[in-house]
């Protein structure tokens, strides 16, 4: 993460000298780059497509995620393969209930906490940043202290804790992943923040007698928006990735719901017994996803850090 | 330097103790106790065992004892589930174990993940370099809970060549699938790092100068490339080396290697509130020495970092 | 040439082996005859670390399964649970069956050399009782109904006024308040094994530690690894040493059944759980080693009767309709799938001296009982402009969640009510319905012994198990008389009539026990329900 964090602020600083230079044709540039990256390009499409797919697909599928056909129910291995005869595109689960429409399901739920949990960590990672390095002096000192007295904290642990003391639900999942995730949005923020406040738009805004949020939420924070939208991109894997160990420990969304991670868990867990579509299925979905959303994180960084070509 | 480091070092104490009190309070808040069992404990003997484990006392005095024992005797109390262990007992059983893996684990990610990274870099948009990033990205997507039960299949059912799990004392049959499971992910974020630092290098004016010097690709790449662009690796390592040192929980629960990563997770289940306590504290200090110890190596290769 | 020389290097050593193991081929079972194998090595699988090998600490049910082993209490129990002597070689009641005289062996010894004494097991006892041991099943010798038991766990009597006296080394007797026709078989309960005073007091809370214990059972401790495996080892000091054949007992602890399976498979482990769901694939593939057999335990929903509770559940006519609605063929058959028994009554079949009442809910076919359950919630006023709702909370594991989705599903089908799963891990699960913070919550009981009772106190009002806050005064009293009645089975029978009556839980199957036993091992007690098995009656024989 720390890694990630030096990186990100040559790479910031790059984009913002960019920005004073050039304007708004940083993002034509970007823009024009990220479209050159065949394979961020095409991993877009295909996200496109699972997301749409996932809303679209039970519409097709004579099944729901949650009603158990009580004809293969304890039969999967025999009766729940794949079939479209059935109705059970992907097969069903030991239970009976249909893989298809469950994956679905999954699909919605994982984006989603990726999805949301990437926006809470941008939006108070944003804030928090831009107003330590704006407002300066102590403040900044005792705001940054905090951020690496978070970063020494097993966070794991406590969002374990968090999940059970606050009982488990889908809010507490978003703001329990995205709370942990902020602290290197901070620090980079913070960073960029000190590097524009000296501009010359800044010193003009501050003498005309703009008040200092004001100029935080209308010069600072839209500069920093390169590095926010690059950041978030690479953060939404790892939040989707960190839910599906969540779901392994068995501290995820409550059934009937279910995520990538719950559906892969209970796959993994019977493979052995021959119902491997009850892991293959989901696991692809997952898998696909992932590899999506890092090509485009990737794709987007080199759009937006032009040093690298 | 030397006030650097008693800079951290001041710095650790209260970041410490912070930690320590936000865990107990956290830990207090979650419903259910240590002695939360099926049926409920007759008043008088939960009083005593309340009182044996110091739980009847007001929060504040616990959290002082707590850290006065610490910092005295360097006595973590009492396990609250593990009834003739101590937290010090758990933690001399269960960390060498995780050491010994995850040491295992580091070489492997590091040197696996080095050249993986690096050959990708070198042969920039070949077939090998797809290959890489296909692999590297891959091992970070499959999810090690996936991972380890087919490699208990393969090793142990089919191929019958490694036992499926314990610990035997670190033999080390014992040790190849807790480190093939623990390493790849972190083996796939160094591939990652290094690759777009390694490329980032190349394509940078000395390297191209070196280049256009006649030098041979082998001594720009050995000599002049490779310091610069391990240093986000090396900043990396840092968190990574904790990460793995004390262990993981899919890889003691599928394992069962008896090391320190399940406690983690178990201690928060069974509310073990002492081996809770010193399992953060324990990976706190962790975290702020490597942490330290990385911005030292950081400023030894860059000469331009100050460690001011 | 070479070859000849090899040739009878080879037969050499091939003789020296033959005679070597001579040696154990003529060792044979003593009462069958078997070939015995020449490894006696015994090794299972465990769910979790052991949290402690103190018996009177003890809770778990793993946990006690080692401490048969490393020690011996009063009695034992043969393969079908029947008494056997243990330390006591005989016993007797006076007429009033308050007093019970226990004559112990004078062989018996601690493994370092000590004699077993009635004195050991005083202190075990009062030990046990007393609130500074802090023992979470002190409440074991309240249950035994000993004199004073009551009084000292609630702080109000010094521990040595326990009715229990060493008359002399070698006599043991025990004073109850009142006639408990079962008292002797709660002897072979691992809470009242004796413990070794002089260990204890030098080591503290670390007497269990393989250097330091002393046990008189016919293992002892040789090693343990918390969360990773124990071994135990032949005690040469065990009075019936001669008989043992097993020589070491491993236990690995592996948390997840379907890895556990794998290395059993692979010849890792002698003794598995059947993960739920496998035992038919498991029979048909390997049927002289998946084992089922049934166990003394009952698996339930409990309505929450108190204040905190819903109106809806108050009504007797809704908790009658959600009970008839569950298809519990379908949850023994389709999801667990080895040999579970359906419940209509809390007590299992399997439980001693006890006859399961034919409730009239258990004679219906379930057309009747969906068709009766449709009509019932109608009349108290639910249906599908009005539908019912409820929470129902389980603990995390994969099978009581797949039994949690079925039900809830047969409930919206059939009847249209909308039960939300709430799935806890296990102590905030524990909490909240301790608490009485629930509306319908998962429950399950093992017998701490083979008696009817050990159920169904569960349903009487001062019951630290009754979550539900059920209460009727007639099951109160009923289960009081018992407690002193000759022959208590109508007791029984009526409190059954009464649950299935009033619901105030939903039974829904009685336990089996899976186990993969490896072909080899033999002479486990698959007739003893409560699965009180003794290393030192297994053995492994040749292959």
């Amino acid at each position: 993460m720390i890694a990630k964090s030096s990186k990100m602020e040559t790479l910031a600083e790059n984009i913002v000298e960019q920005q004073a230079v050039k304007g708004r044709s940083l993002w034509q540039d970007a823009i024009s780059r990220f479209v050159r990256n065949k394979a961020a390009l095409v991993s877009v499409f295909v996200l496109i497509f699972i997301t749409l797919l996932s809303f679209v697909g039970p519409m097709f599928s004579p099944w729901d995620y949650e009603t158990i056909d009580w004809g293969v129910m304890g039969n999967a291995a025999t009766m729940g393969y794949p079939s479209i005869e059935t109705g059970h595109y992907f097969g069903t689960d030991d239970l009976g209930r249909d893989i298809f429409a469950r994956t679905m399901q999954g699909t919605q739920i994982s984006l989603t906490v990726g999805f949301l949990g990437a926006a809470v960590a941008v939006i108070v990672g944003t804030l928090y940043g831009a107003i330590s390095g704006y407002v300066g002096g102590t403040l900044d000192n005792v705001l940054m202290r905090i951020v690496d007295l978070l970063l020494s904290v097993p966070y794991m642990f406590v969002l374990i804790l968090l999940l059970v003391v606050f009982g488990r639900s889908l809010q507490m999942l978003f703001v329990g992943i995205g709370l942990f995730a902020w602290m290197d949005m901070a620090r980079i923020v913070r960073g960029q923040t000190l590097s524009i406040k000296n501009k010359e738009f800044i010193e003009a805004a501050v003498a005309s007698g703009v008040g200092s949020f004001t100029i935080i939420m209308r010069h600072i924070v839209p500069n920093l928006l390169g590095v926010v939208i690059v950041y978030a991109s690479l953060l939404v894997p790892q939040l989707i990735l960190t839910e599906s160990f969540i779901s392994f420990l068995g501290l995820g969304v409550q059934e009937p719901m279910t995520s990538w991670g719950a559906l892969i868990n209970e796959g993994a867990k019977t493979m052995q017994y021959g119902v491997i579509w009850q892991l293959a299925f989901p696991l692809a979905f997952f898998i696909v996803g992932l590899f999506c959303f890092f090509f485009i994180g990737d794709g987007l960084r080199d759009a937006f850090d032009p040093k690298d070509r | 330097m030397f006030s650097f480091i008693v800079r951290r070092v001041a710095y650790a104490v209260p970041t410490l103790l912070i930690l320590i009190i936000a865990s107990f309070l956290l830990m207090y808040a979650a419903p259910g106790g240590p002695f939360t069992t099926e049926r409920a404990l007759p008043p008088e003997v939960l009083k005593n065992i309340e009182a044996r484990y110091g739980l009847n006392d007001p929060l504040a005095v616990q959290i002082w004892n707590y850290i006065w024992n610490v910092v005295t005797n360097f006595d973590f109390g009492p396990s609250f589930k593990y009834r003739d262990r101590s937290v010090n007992d758990i933690i001399s059983q269960g960390f060498p174990v995780t050491l010994t893996y995850g040491i295992w684990s580091f070489i492997f990610a590091i040197i696996v993940g080095l050249s993986l990274g690096i050959v990708a870099a070198i042969r920039h948009n070949t077939t090998a370099d797809y290959a890489a990033v296909g692999v590297s990205i891959g091992a970070q997507v499959l999810p090690n809970f996936v991972m380890a039960p087919i490699l208990v299949l393969i090793f142990t059912l089919w191929l019958r060549w490694l036992p499926g799990g314990g610990w035997n004392g670190g033999q080390i049959e014992y040790v190849i699938m807790p480190v093939i499971a623990l390493s790849t992910s972190y083996m796939a974020n160094i591939a990652r790092l290094a690759r777009s630092s390694m490329l980032e290098v190349l394509n940078s004016n000395f390297i191209r100068t070196a280049k256009a010097k006649g030098l041979s690709e082998r001594n720009v790449i050995l000599k002049h490339a490779l310091k610069p662009a391990l240093m986000p690796v090396i900043s990396y390592l840092g968190p990574a080396f904790v990460g793995m040192i004390t262990g993981s929980v899919v890889v003691d629960m599928y394992f069962s290697t008896g090391g320190m990563g399940q406690y983690f997770v178990n201690s928060a289940f069974n509310r073990d509130y002492s081996v809770m306590m010193g399992i953060t504290i324990l990976i706190g200090v962790l975290t702020i020495t490597f942490n330290t110890v990385v911005d030292i190596v950081y400023a030894w290769i860059d000469p331009r970092i100050r460690l001011s | 040439m070479k070859f000849t020389t090899m040739f009878k290097l080879a037969s050499a050593t091939a003789i020296v082996a033959a005679l070597t193991s001579g040696a154990y081929a003529d060792k044979m079972h003593p009462e069958t005859g078997e070939k015995l194998a020449e490894d006696q090595t015994f090794t299972y699988r465990l769910l979790d670390g052991i949290p402690t090998l103190d018996p009177q600490l003890n809770e778990d049910v793993s946990g006690s399964d080692i401490l048969r082993d490393l020690f011996e209490g009063l009695l034992n129990q043969d393969a079908k649970g029947n008494l056997i002597p243990g330390v006591a070689e005989s016993w007797e009641a006076n007429d009033d069956n308050t007093v019970y005289t226990f004559k112990l062996r004078d062989d018996a010894k601690w493994s370092n050399g000590d004699p077993v004494t009635a004195g050991d097991f005083v202190y075990a006892w009062q030990r046990a009782a007393d609130p500074a041991t802090a023992s979470p099943y002190s409440w074991f010798v309240e249950l035994m109904s000993i004199e004073n038991a009551a009084e000292i766990i609630a702080g109000d009597k010094d521990p040595s006024e326990l009715g229990v006296e060493a008359v002399d080394d070698h006599t043991f007797k025990v004073t109850l308040t009142s006639a408990l026709p079962y008292f002797a078989a709660m002897t072979t309960h691992a809470t009242t094994f004796p413990v070794h005073k002089a260990t204890i007091d030098e080591h503290g809370d670390q007497w269990t530690r393989p250097e330091n214990m002393v046990s008189n059972g016919a293992y002892k401790l040789t090693e343990w690894v918390l969360n990773e495996r124990t071994t135990r080892e032949r005690n040469e000091m065990y009075w019936n040493n001669d008989k043992t054949i097993l020589d070491k007992v491993v236990t690995l602890v592996i948390n997840d059944e379907n890895v556990a399976l794998t290395r059993y498979r692979a010849g890792e482990l002698d003794r598995t759980e059947i993960p739920s769901g496998q035992y038919p694939a498991l029979s048909k593939e390997l049927p002289n080693e998946a084992t089922v057999f049934p166990r003394l335990c009952s698996y339930y929903y409990t309505f929450n009767m108190s204040d905190k509770g819903p109106e809806a559940f108050k009504d007797q006519r809704v908790r009658q309709a959600l009970s008839y609605a569950v298809d519990r063929k379908v949850i023994t058959d389709n999801i667990l799938q080895a040999g579970q028994y359906q419940a209509y009554t809390f007590t299992p079949g399997a439980t001693a001296g006890f006859e399961v009442p034919d409730v009239a809910f258990g004679q219906m076919t379930q057309e009747e009982r969906d068709a009766k359950a449709k009509e019932l919630m109608a009349e108290a006023g639910y249906g599908a402009d009005n539908p019912l709702k409820f929470d129902m909370l389980y603990n995390t594991s994969e099978a009581h969640k797949k039994i949690a989705v079925a039900m809830s599903q047969m409930w919206k089908q059939k009847l249209g009510v909308e039960a939300t799963l709430a799935n806890m891990e296990w102590k905030t699960f524990l909490e909240t319905r301790g608490n009485q913070d629930f509306e319908l919550a998962r429950g399950a009981w093992c017998g701490d012994y083979n008696e009817a009772s050990t159920f169904l106190d569960l349903v009487t009002t001062p019951s630290g198990y009754n979550d539900g806050k059920y209460s009727n005064a007639e099951v109160d009293q009923l289960m009081v008389d018992a407690k002193t009645s000759s022959d208590a089975s109508a007791n029984y029978t009526r409190v059954e009539e009464i649950i299935a009556d009033e619901m105030p839980i939903i039974p829904i199957y009685h336990y089996t026990g899976n186990l993969m036993l490896k072909e080899n091992l033999k002479g486990w007690p698959v007739e003893n329900v409560e699965q009180n098995w003794y290393s030192r009656d297994l053995y492994k024989v040749a292959e």
